[in-house]
């Protein structure tokens, strides 16, 4: 039920996780297929170990932003953020695809001063990186991460103008619309880091409702080759799906490696 | 269930010679004793063996205001996705109101409104019923076209539908 390697997405939603706890940080809507030309979703957001469940922490909505069909940035409606979760409506006054998510760069480091074990404070600028670290400090490890986490609700017929890749980070291109998902189809998505197929990379796939099974039912997958990652989703449902990727191609000069997340809530309608 | 296709020779005998090429839909939506009962969404379409899904008929609320009605259209969820998604409502000739409990029958006439012209081949009609505070069922038609003659093809539902027979005009 725990695991480490979320705790990157926590830390970076701006959390206290404790770094021997780790959490799933996911976005919940109502509905993701909706009709109608007065539809609304509201939004679930919150930082957990079961899904869809509100038991630990709020995702911070500061940098949730919703996209309208037409590629432009909409409204956020009637933002809360309680306990568990934070809560914010979306008012679907455009037919087509909205993408609702956030987008997160950070650093996160680590040194040794004096044979101590020290870590770089959180929300640490690449800009302060000389000031941070002293200058008898050893093993330093610098990771930049970027995250991020983003669901997709469609009111009439689906549109590809949310989708489209930015070239930044790690991103999905959706050669399966993500609101045209189907239990027993096979749905195709392509894993993109900077705009170039990620092969090889890992991707966990877990169905919501983990409150009422023994067991996680959570799958462990690979992009091929061309980055392509072919689902088979045996039963309808939302799932929760996340990406990650490390490499060496740094941007912040000092940084030792790179990780980068994609986290995206899917539905997955009966057919 | 299983849709069964029989050569109906009487059944010529009892459709109007006089009748255009189409088909004739007899469908029958069960009474229900459930504590709270709302009359079922009901889509009926058209399936190509290869191309584009055509709407025949849709009955939904159009009563409600502000075009509330057509929130649940999605809840008729292999329809939505077949076609509905791509329509804008009202549809001329296709949206019609809820109907109640009973025997209905709707006909579709070759080259004209919703059915229009059909291409030989395969089809599939498809009839699917969505219900609020229900459930949803949905029953398949394969048929060739044009038909070799009067020809019936029947199913019958086991929850939101009841008896269902799509004849054939040739």
């Amino acid at each position: 039920m725990f695991r480490k390697t979320a705790i990157v997405a926590a830390l970076l939603a701006g959390l206290m996780a404790s770094p021997t706890l780790a959490h799933r940080q996911w976005l919940l809507p109502s509905a993701t297929v909706l009709s109608g030309e007065k539809a609304w979703v509201t939004v679930d957001a919150a930082v957990s170990n079961d899904l869809f469940y509100f038991e630990h922490v709020p995702m911070r909505l500061d940098n949730m932003k919703v996209w309208q069909p037409d590629g432009s940035e909409g409204k956020l409606q009637n933002p809360a953020t309680g306990r568990y979760r934070s809560v914010f409506d979306v008012e679907l006054n455009q037919q087509g695809t909205w993408k609702i998510g956030t987008s997160m760069a950070g650093l996160m480091g680590s040194y040794k001063q004096g044979g101590e074990q020290k870590r770089l404070p959180r929300g640490a600028a690449a800009a302060d990186l000389a000031k941070l670290i002293p200058a008898d400090a050893t093993d330093v490890q610098i990771s930049e991460n970027t995250s991020r986490n983003e669901t997709f609700v469609t009111a009439g017929a689906p549109t590809t103008t949310v989708l489209k890749p930015t070239g930044k980070g790690l991103e999905v291109e959706w050669l399966t619309h993500p609101n045209d998902l189907v239990a027993g189809e096979t749905a195709k998505l392509r894993f993109l880091a900077d705009g170039k197929p990620a092969a090889g990379i890992d991707v966990e796939l877990v169905p919501g409702g983990v409150r009422y099974r023994d067991k996680l039912n959570d799958r462990a997958l690979k992009t091929d080759a061309n980055g392509v990652l072919a689902i088979d989703f045996a039963a309808p449902g939302m799932y929760w799906l996340e990406a990650q990727l490390q490499d060496k191609n740094t941007s912040v000069p000092g940084a030792t490696q790179r990780r980068l997340t994609y986290i995206t809530t899917l539905e997955v309608l009966a057919p | 269930m299983r849709p069964n296709v029989l050569a109906a020779p009487i059944l010529l005998f009892a459709t109007s010679p006089a009748l255009a090429a189409g088909l004739d839909v007899s469908l029958t939506i069960p009474t229900l004793k459930v504590a709270e009962y709302h009359r079922p969404y009901i889509a009926i379409w058209l399936e190509p063996a290869s191309g584009e899904a055509k709407s025949l008929a849709v009955w939904y609320d159009m009563k409600l205001k502000d075009k509330e009605g057509e929130k649940w259209l999605r809840d008729v969820r292999t329809w939505w996705r077949k076609s509905g998604r791509t329509l804008s409502f009202p549809v001329d000739g296709v949206s019609g109101a809820t109907r109640a409990p009973g025997t209905h029958k709707i006909s579709f006439t070759a080259g004209k409104g919703p059915l229009g012209t059909l291409a030989p081949g395969q089809y599939e009609l498809v009839i699917e019923a969505a219900r609020e505070v229900g459930g949803r069922e949905l029953l398949r038609f394969p048929f060739q076209w044009p038909p070799k003659g009067a020809e019936v093809v029947k199913a019958a539902g086991s929850s939101e539908l009841g008896a269902v027979t799509v004849t054939l005009r040739r």
